[in-house]
C-alpha cells in the first residue's frame, strides 16, 4: 500500500506528459505517414466521366482488334458475342426485351467506365498488364463492335470524355422512397385476408437448365 | 451438355436432401417404441474409450456429423468459379451470428491472398493530408468499435424475379451473413487526413485482381462505415477481405470493398462498372435505377424449407431470419395457410439495427399441406411486399433488390418446395 502511494506522484506526472503529448501530434495522432506523390501516381488509376483521371495516350480500332482477338476473344467471342456464359460485350438490342443483354452499346452509360474497367481488371487472370495505349485501342474496338464508331476511329485522351454512349441518359437516382411509398405505413391484414389461394408456379416444375441466353444469372 | 449434366447433378443434390429427410419421418419415430432403444442400452465407443487430446485440433472444427453444413454454389450460374458466388446454409444455422467459415462468398476475380505485412491503405484526393496506413496503424486509433451487421448481396434472391427457381433457402436467400465486425470508424481516419471543402463522395478500391471499386457518399462514410479487420473476434477470412474490409452497414454487399487498399475522396461519384453496368436496377420501361444502396427489409423462413423439410407430426418450431437496411426489425408475421391468416412470430436474441434478427413460431402439424410465408415490418414502418407488388413497380428485369415475400409449400409427406402463390 505504501509503495503504491509513493508511486502515485510519478504516475500523475506521467499521465500529464501523455496528455500533453497527444495534441502535439496533431490531427493525424501520429498514425500513418504522408503518401508520396509517386505512390499516389502508382495506385490512382481511376477515371471519371468528367475527364478526371484520363491518362495521356491514344489507340485505334485496328490496333484494338488485334489485341482483342489475341487476349479477349477466347471468353468474349470474336464478335463480342460471349463464349458460353462469358459476358457478351457487343450488341444494341432493346432493354425492354425479356432477358435484355447489357452491353457497352445497349446499357453502359460512359466510355470512361469501359476504359477504367478494362484497365483495372482485364484480361481476366492477367489484370493491369495492358498499357494505356492498348486500353485506348481496346476501348475504341469495343465502340466499333457496338456500331458506335467507324473502323478508322482513334480514341484519345482529349476525346474520350466527349464520346457519348446511347444509354447515357438511361439511369436515374434511387427513387424507392417515392415510387414505393405504399410499402410503408400500412397495417397489414391478419385475419381472413383472402378467400382462396392458388399455386402459380413451382421451382421444381420450372426448367432452369442453363443455356447461353435463357438461364438466370448471378451478377 | 456439360452444363445440362451439372444442372441435373445439382438437382439431385437438392432433392436427395429432401428424400433423405423424408425417409426419417417413417423410420425415426421412437416415441412409442416397444423395444428398448440401443442408443440407451448399448455402451457407445465415445463413452468407453478416450477421445483425442487437446493437441489434436489447434484450430477447432465442427463435428464430423456436421459435414453437410457447408457453403454451396450452383456451378451453372456463372462462367467461372473465380467470378462467382456461393451461398450461406441458412437452413442449418440458428441464432443470428453466421460462423466465419459459412459466410457466403462473392468474388469477381477470386480470393486475394494478401500478406498483411505488405498491405497498405492509402487515403488521398480531396484531403489536406494524403496518408498511407498499415493495418497496425489502424489498430492504434482510439475509437475502435465492435458492431454486428448483416451483409447482403444486392443479387440475393435475384434468380427469383421471373418466378420460383431454386429449391432451398440457401440458394434463394443465402447471399446474406451477419457477423460482429471490429474496426475503426472510417470517419476517424478521414478526419486524420483532413477532408477538403468540396469532399462529397469517395471511391473505395480493393487490392484483388478485380481492383473492385465503388463510389460511396461521404455522408454515409461519416455516419457509420467501418474499416474492419476482424469478424466474430478473429481476423477477417481471406474470402471476406483479409486483412481489411470496408463495412457499409445496411447497404448492398458489393459496396463492402474487400482487401481495401485505397480511398480517394472526390466531389462526385465515379460511375464505375459496378455502379453502372452492374448493381443498377433495370425497370420495365428500359430505364434503370442507380445508387440503390439500401437493402430493403426482408425475411425468410429457414425451417422448414426445401433443404430442411418437416419430419415430425405434432409439435414443431418454425424458425426464420428477418432484417432491414433501414434499422431494426419491429415485427415478423407468419402464415401457414398461404396468407389467409397471419400470426406474430416471437423475436429472440438481440434485435439490433441493421442486423439479422431471429424469429420463431411454434405450431402443430397434422400432416396437412402448408403454404408458409413470413413478412417483416421494420422500425420505419416498411412492410415487406409480396413478389407481385414488387413486380408491379419494378417489372422482372431488375436482378437486384428482390425482397419479396417467399412461399414454401409443405406437402403432406413433409417435402417442402419453393412456390409462388396468388
Amino acid at each position: 500500500m505504501s509503495r503504491f502511494l509513493s508511486l502515485a506522484p510519478a504516475l500523475l506526472v506521467l499521465v500529464g506528459v501523455l496528455a500533453l503529448a497527444l495534441p502535439a501530434l496533431g490531427q493525424t495522432r501520429g498514425l500513418g505517414r504522408p503518401a508520396l506523390p509517386e505512390e499516389i501516381k502508382a495506385w490512382d488509376i481511376d477515371l471519371r466521366p468528367d475527364g478526371h483521371g484520363v491518362p495521356p495516350g491514344q489507340g485505334s480500332v485496328k490496333e484494338g482488334e488485334a489485341i482483342f482477338l489475341k487476349q479477349c476473344a477466347a471468353c468474349h467471342g470474336e464478335f463480342g458475342e460471349g463464349a458460353g456464359r462469358w459476358p457478351v460485350v457487343a450488341g444494341r438490342e432493346s432493354l425492354v426485351n425479356e432477358n435484355p443483354e447489357k452491353t457497352v452499346g445497349s446499357y453502359w452509360p460512359h466510355v470512361t467506365t469501359v476504359f477504367d474497367y478494362v484497365r483495372r481488371t482485364m484480361p481476366f487472370g492477367n489484370a493491369q498488364s495492358l498499357t494505356d495505349g492498348e486500353v485506348y485501342a481496346l476501348t475504341a474496338f469495343l465502340l466499333h463492335m457496338n456500331d458506335l464508331v467507324k473502323e478508322d476511329f482513334v480514341l484519345a485522351s482529349d476525346t474520350i470524355a466527349a464520346v457519348a454512349l446511347p444509354n447515357a441518359g438511361g439511369f436515374y437516382d434511387d427513387d424507392r422512397e417515392t415510387t414505393e411509398k405504399h410499402f410503408w405505413g400500412t397495417e397489414p391484414c391478419m385475419k381472413n385476408c383472402k378467400a382462396e389461394v392458388t399455386i402459380l408456379n413451382r421451382a421444381r416444375a420450372l426448367d432452369v437448365t442453363p443455356d447461353d441466353k435463357g438461364a438466370p444469372k448471378v451478377e | 451438355m456439360e452444363s445440362d449434366r451439372s444442372h441435373r447433378a445439382s438437382r439431385r443434390r437438392f432433392l436427395g436432401g429432401v428424400g433423405a429427410a423424408v425417409a426419417l419421418l417413417g423410420s425415426g419415430r421412437r416415441a412409442g417404441a416397444a423395444t428398448p432403444d440401443p442408443a440407451i442400452t448399448e455402451l457407445p465407443d465415445w463413452t468407453r474409450y478416450l477421445g483425442e487430446g487437446v493437441a489434436s485440433r489447434p484450430y477447432g472444427r465442427p463435428s464430423e456429423f456436421e459435414a453437410h453444413v457447408v457453403r454451396r454454389n450452383v456451378a451453372w450460374l456463372t462462367a467461372s468459379p473465380e467470378s462467382s458466388v456461393n451461398f450461406t446454409p441458412l437452413h442449418d444455422l440458428d441464432g443470428t451470428i453466421t460462423p466465419n467459415g459459412l459466410c457466403f462468398e462473392r468474388h469477381h476475380s477470386g480470393v486475394a491472398e494478401v500478406d498483411p505485412a505488405k498491405h497498405r491503405l492509402m487515403v488521398h484526393g480531396l484531403v489536406e493530408r494524403p496518408r498511407v496506413f498499415t493495418v497496425a496503424d489502424l489498430k492504434r486509433f482510439p475509437g475502435r468499435a465492435n458492431r454486428v451487421y448483416f451483409m447482403e448481396c444486392a443479387a440475393n434472391s435475384g434468380m427469383e424475379w421471373r418466378g420460383a427457381q431454386l429449391n432451398g433457402c440457401q440458394f434463394t436467400h443465402g447471399m446474406v451473413h451477419n457477423v460482429m465486425y471490429t474496426g475503426v470508424p472510417l470517419k476517424a481516419v478521414l478526419e486524420a487526413c483532413g477532408l477538403g471543402p468540396n469532399a462529397s463522395w469517395l471511391l473505395a478500391e480493393g487490392a484483388d485482381a478485380a481492383a473492385m471499386t465503388r463510389s460511396v457518399p461521404l455522408a454515409k462514410a461519416l455516419d457509420d462505415c467501418l474499416l474492419a479487420w476482424a469478424m466474430n473476434g478473429e481476423a477477417l477470412r481471406p474470402e471476406q477481405g483479409y486483412p481489411l474490409r470496408l463495412v457499409v452497414p445496411g447497404w448492398e454487399g458489393n459496396m463492402w470493398i474487400k482487401w481495401l487498399r485505397r480511398i480517394e475522396v472526390g466531389d462526385r461519384p465515379w460511375h464505375h462498372r459496378e455502379e453502372t453496368a452492374k448493381y443498377t436496377d433495370l425497370m420495365a420501361d428500359g430505364r434503370a435505377r442507380r445508387f440503390t444502396f439500401i437493402m430493403d427489409a426482408k425475411s425468410v423462413v429457414t425451417n422448414p424449407s426445401p433443404q430442411a423439410p418437416l419430419v415430425h407430426k405434432g409439435t414443431n418450431l418454425l424458425s426464420g431470419l428477418a432484417w432491414s437496411g433501414r434499422g431494426r426489425v419491429k415485427r415478423v408475421d407468419v402464415t401457414l395457410d398461404g396468407g389467409r391468416n397471419w400470426r406474430h412470430a416471437r423475436l429472440d436474441g438481440p434485435v439490433l439495427p441493421l442486423s439479422l434478427t431471429r424469429f420463431y413460431f411454434p405450431f402443430n402439424w397434422n400432416g396437412r399441406e402448408l403454404l408458409i410465408q413470413s413478412r417483416v415490418i421494420d422500425e420505419t414502418g416498411y412492410v415487406q411486399p409480396t413478389k407481385q407488388a414488387l413486380r408491379q413497380v419494378r417489372g422482372t428485369s431488375s436482378i437486384y433488390h428482390n425482397n419479396g415475400i417467399q412461399t414454401w409449400h409443405v406437402h403432406a409427406g413433409g417435402e417442402t418446395e419453393n412456390v409462388e402463390i396468388s
